[in-house]
């Protein structure tokens, strides 16, 4: 095999990779906050329920919930899987996964957030969404960057534990050339992309940290 | 006789069964300058917190002016409409003894958004804020983030971040206690010339001369309950020995 199509091929799974990266946080950025507020609910058996799905979440391999999630259609309710549907249990559950992550750093973000802040917002008449989008959110953003992107760089590299089920990504094709060929290079190209990859991830991250670093809290 | 802005009768707050303020009645006029004194835990903070429904009561009855953000009924306190309560919180405002400003606000928004929010028009928002921080001395400040000041002039910013809502009683918790001793100066001299311009205020403070030269009032709370009540001269010369046991101490 030619240095070009190799090339072209660890590029097709290029694609899926940073696609399972961007879907991931697009979804479980959000979802993370969603946990949170549940987390944080004055409701016990809500807030116990979340509990335990963040324990589990964190406390499991995320390869093995990739592997549950993947094959539950068909032992839950024998239903055949596609293989279209590989790529889409992978999003769900490592969207399920890292917005537990999330869930816990927007959770000890909002907590560290001094009472005063909502009293004074309180007596000048914010009213408890306005307190939280105007007063408290900005904070918590503020305070949630440095550990979102720890978490961030994580899930550069556990996008390649999609391997698990077969998902046609970067790391997947990189194994496949590298057995066929018999060769180790598919595999340094592989880790290569990662490598820079993450260097632009950090250095978006750290472009907003400084965005926000006008103030100090 | 001036109006009574503030009528406070037989409150009652305990905190897991601990009672922390036992029968508190206590009325404010118009133009009156009210402070409170006594020992570190006897209750002034949950006072203050009570009165501005920062906590609620257990007992007893909350009303400005002509209205009543919490009375007594069959043994039970009830609380107004959180509509009701909203336009009451209007009638006052608070300082905090540690501030609170909004740090990821300039000093102008962190004047202008809350009167912003309860329907001033932008322009005039800017207008008062403006003013105020020339009244009080930090006009070249408008656009400092709150980490970029010194403590008495966040007080200060804070102050007058009460002030621009147009309170007709403002609160303060121990204004300058998280100051150091230099800055007290600054921000007493604020609440003297609010006092000059007749604002009614509430003062829980430690500052005795200040208490002694500015108040109309004077109350002494400890354990929960008023132990005394007069005027400065009253209070600073009666015969009351925990009262001129504690004043002793901070020498006057
Ligand atoms: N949220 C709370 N939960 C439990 N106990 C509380 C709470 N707030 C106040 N207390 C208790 O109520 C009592 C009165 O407290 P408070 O803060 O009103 O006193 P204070 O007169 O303001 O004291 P200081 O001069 O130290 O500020 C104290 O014993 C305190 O421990
Ligand atoms: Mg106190």
């Amino acid at each position: 095999m030619s240095i070009g199509v190799m090339f072209r091929e660890l590029m097709g799974g290029m694609g899926v990779t940073v696609s399972i990266f961007f879907l991931t946080l697009l979804f479980s950025l959000p979802l993370g906050l969603v946990v949170a507020f549940l987390r944080m609910s004055r409701l016990k058996p809500v807030s116990l329920i979340t509990g335990i799905y963040i324990s589990i979440m964190r406390g499991t391999p995320l390869m093995l919930q990739l592997i549950v999630i993947y094959f539950s259609p068909y032992y839950v309710f024998h239903v055949k899987i596609s293989s279209s549907f590989r790529f889409v249990a992978v999003i769900i559950a490592f969207a399920l996964n890292y917005a537990a992550y999330f869930a816990e750093i927007y959770r000890s973000g909002i907590q560290s957030v001094p009472r005063g802040q909502y009293e004074a917002a309180h007596v000048l008449g914010y009213d408890r969404r306005q307190t939280f989008a105007r007063i408290i959110l900005p904070q918590v953003l503020k305070r949630v960057l440095p550990p979102i992107t720890n978490e961030v760089i994580t899930l550069v590299k556990d996008t390649s534990l999609s391997f698990a089920i077969a998902t046609a990504e970067m790391f997947t094709i990189a194994k496949q050339i590298a057995a066929k060929e018999a060769s180790i290079m598919p595999l340094m190209a592989a880790g290569l992309f990662y490598y820079i990859f993450n260097l632009v991830v950090a250095w978006a991250c750290e472009r907003l940290e400084k965005h926000y670093s006008y103030y100090r809290i | 006789m001036s109006e009574v802005l503030l009528e406070i009768s037989h409150m009652k707050k305990a905190f897991n069964g601990q009672e922390v303020l036992k029968d508190i009645s206590l009325s404010v006029s118009q133009g009156e300058v009210v402070s409170i004194i006594g020992p570190s835990g006897g209750g002034k903070s949950t006072l203050l917190r009570c009165a501005t429904m920062l906590e609620t009561m257990d007992g007893g009855s909350l009303r400005y002016l002509d209205r009543y953000a919490a009375r007594e009924e069959d043994g039970h306190c009830v609380y107004a409409s959180a509509q009701e309560l909203r336009e009451i919180g209007r009638m006052f405002g608070l300082v905090f003894q540690n501030f609170n400003l909004f740090p990821h606000y300039t000093v102008l928004k962190n004047i202008t958004e809350p009167q912003l929010l309860s329907g001033t028009e932008g322009a005039q928002a800017e207008k008062r804020a403006r003013d105020l921080l020339t009244d009080l001395g930090l006009s070249d400040k408008a656009d400092a983030y709150p980490f970029q000041l010194s403590g008495g002039q966040q007080q200060r910013v804070s102050i007058a971040r009460a002030l621009a809502l147009g309170p007709k009683i403002l609160f303060f918790d121990e204004p300058t206690s998280a100051l150091d001793p230099e800055l007290t100066g600054e921000v007493l001299r604020v609440i003297r010339q609010l006092a000059d311009e007749h604002m009614t205020m509430i003062i829980v403070t430690h500052e005795m001369q200040f208490a002694k030269e500015l108040s109309d009032r004077i109350i002494f709370l400890e354990h929960g309950c008023i132990e005394a009540e007069g005027t400065p001269e009253e209070l600073f010369s009666s015969g009351n020995a925990r009262v001129s046991d504690f004043v002793g101490r901070f020498r006057l």
